[in-house]
């Protein structure tokens, strides 16, 4: 089903056009990341500040915005990864005919997929670092534990990435995405740790909330960010891990299946 | 990769198409065909719409599967050497897939890319296809702020940024103005000279005639008949044809009688007379028709005779 042999370096020739169409755009690209951060932290630091008094994260009292500021970095890659290989890739592949134009050159599918899910990562891993800097200049950041961000939102660009291209593999029409948006991306912004400890969940929620890939990377921004975590680290790494092995083979399998005809 | 590579011969073989089908949602779209394409020659695919030339086309630049037969392009094996095939041959798609993101530039820049081309010689190479083109003036231009024949050119222009020995062209004059049309055939009788080989599908006769050398008429995934366009004239309509509009009801009895070749649409008759002066005469004197012309046959002719004149889809 999935053909190995088709893959080679020459993906990252469509990784460079993305980057090329992106420096074009840079200030809109990078003003969202700088200052998204700053309006959460100002609504949700001076907003909750005072109604959150006692937090307890990983054993230790904290104060809410230290608590919510390293889960924004979370957030921040899903989005990214998420909508660039949904919305964006299938405007690429359906409307604009990228695809078509590409797989006239000695370009495999399977190397403009993993291209587009790769720069959906990088797109990401860039947010974060920006995300990670103004939140370092709050001082929400410990150094040099909180670069590790950078290679994680990587990874987890990647995770978000395939699901998104999975879905954009299966999806029928553009409006569909909000199908997935409403019942997968807006569950796991909410219930993934992300606004309250997951700890204050009941039993069968947090269950549920494991399952999320979101979870395990805000656990994962956490710990680099904070120095300090609730659960394994090594676990939800190898999570997200799996998770993206899983939906980078069922997005190139869907997109085969939609594309060659 | 193998020998071949290195040089081809005029008229060895570039394409050799062997029972080759295509089969999706149930549909056969292209029904055993067999072909070949020398080096060198312009081989044209017409037929009418649906009749399986764009999924034929498909086939040979790897993009879709075939479903059975054969399919060698330089030699190679369209399944297993895909990639050494395409980096050998120019796609001018029938969709518009320029990129609308990049600029006119950069957009043969990128493609460069996709074939590993050093950037350095993509960018020369670019400028020169630019110039080829005349298009130098909208370099910085967004594919978008294209007309059609700007597209048209700057797609055929990405389509040789390898410098193809093989060239397919899907409906590449589709749409355009006479002006853009007649510009871009003089490039492509340019291209020509230069040795390049070419495959065509159009369902402008007027262009298959002044560009193929030998084409096929494909209708419903079959091919009806093969060979040069002056050839099929001659062998399937004859050197010249006489119109006829509403005709005096002898005329049939007429036709009928002296077994001459005709169709009829509506009031409409065509004869093909094949040159013959006393058939004209006759018609001329006897049956008076209203209007009446009489022409050289063309490409067009032997097209309708062949794949009807009814509407298509």
């Amino acid at each position: 089903m999935i053909r190995l042999g088709n893959i080679s370096w020459r993906f990252l020739s469509v990784w460079r056009r993305n980057l090329i169409v992106y420096r074009r755009i840079w200030k809109v690209n990078f003003f969202v990341p700088l200052l998204e951060p700053a309006f959460y932290i100002i609504a949700f630091g001076l907003g909750f500040q005072g109604l959150v008094n006692n937090l307890t994260y990983g054993g230790q009292a904290l104060t809410y915005t230290h608590f919510m500021a390293p889960a924004l970095i979370g957030i921040s890659i899903m989005y990214n990864s998420f909508f660039e290989t949904t919305y964006n890739s299938f405007v690429r592949m359906y409307y604009q005919k990228t695809f078509d134009g590409m797989m006239a050159t000695p370009l495999s599918l399977e190397e403009i997929i993993l291209a587009e899910i790769v720069w959906s990562a990088t797109k990401a891993a860039a947010a974060a670092l920006i995300m990670l800097v103004v939140l370092g200049l709050f001082g929400f950041v410990v150094f040099p534990l909180g670069l590790l961000v950078v290679p994680l939102a990587f990874l987890g660009g990647l995770a978000f990435g395939s699901i998104g291209m999975f879905f954009t593999g299966i999806i029928p029409s553009i409006d569909m995405f909000n199908l997935p948006i409403f019942l997968f991306i807006t569950p796991m912004f909410l219930f993934s740790g992300t606004f309250f400890p997951v700890s204050g969940l009941p039993a069968w929620a947090q269950s549920v909330a494991l399952v999320f890939p979101l979870f395990h990377l805000v656990e994962l921004t956490r710990f680099c960010c904070l120095g300090r975590v609730e659960t394994s680290p090594l676990l939800s790494l190898s999570y997200l891990a799996l998770f993206t092995i899983c939906f980078l083979c069922l997005g190139l399998i869907t997109m085969r299946r939609r594309l060659i005809k | 990769m193998s020998q071949v590579d290195e040089t081809i011969a005029a008229g060895a073989p570039i394409i050799q198409v062997e029972r080759l089908c295509k089969q999706f949602n149930g549909l056969t779209a292209v029904d055993a065909i067999s072909f070949e394409v020398r080096a060198g020659e312009c081989f044209g695919l017409l037929g009418p719409n649906g009749a399986g030339k764009t999924s034929a086309i498909r086939m040979i630049y790897g993009f879709a599967p075939m479903s059975a037969g054969s399919l060698r392009v330089f030699g190679l094996d369209i399944e297993t050497e895909w990639r050494q095939i395409r980096s050998r041959i120019g796609v001018c798609q029938q969709d518009n897939t320029l990129d609308p993101d990049l600029t006119v530039f950069q957009n043969l820049l990128v493609y460069a890319s996709y074939f590993g081309m050093p950037a350095l010689q993509a960018r020369q190479r670019a400028e020169e296809l630019l110039h080829f083109f005349a298009l130098e003036r909208k370099i910085t231009a967004k594919v978008g702020e294209l007309s059609g024949g700007l597209t048209r050119r700057l797609t055929l222009a990405r389509a040789l940024i390898n410098d193809p020995e093989l060239i397919i062209l899907d409906e590449p004059t589709t749409g355009l103005d006479p002006q853009s049309r007649h510009q871009l055939w003089d490039r492509l009788q340019n291209l020509r000279a230069q040795g390049k080989t070419f495959v065509l599908t159009t369902h402008y006769m007027e262009e298959a005639a002044q560009l193929c050398d030998r084409l096929v008429i494909l209708d419903h995934g079959k091919i009806l008949i093969e060979g040069t366009p002056s050839g099929l004239i001659r062998e399937h309509v004859g050197a010249s044809i006489i119109e006829v509009g509403s005709a005096d009801p002898g005329l049939k009895q007429f036709l009928l009688e002296r077994k001459i070749k005709h169709d009829q649409m509506g009031e409409r008759w065509i004869i093909y007379n094949n040159s013959d002066n006393a058939i004209e005469q006759a018609i001329r004197t006897t049956f008076h028709p209203q209007q009446c012309t009489f022409r050289s046959a063309t490409l067009e002719d032997v097209f309708l005779r062949l794949t009807g004149r009814e509407l298509r889809e």
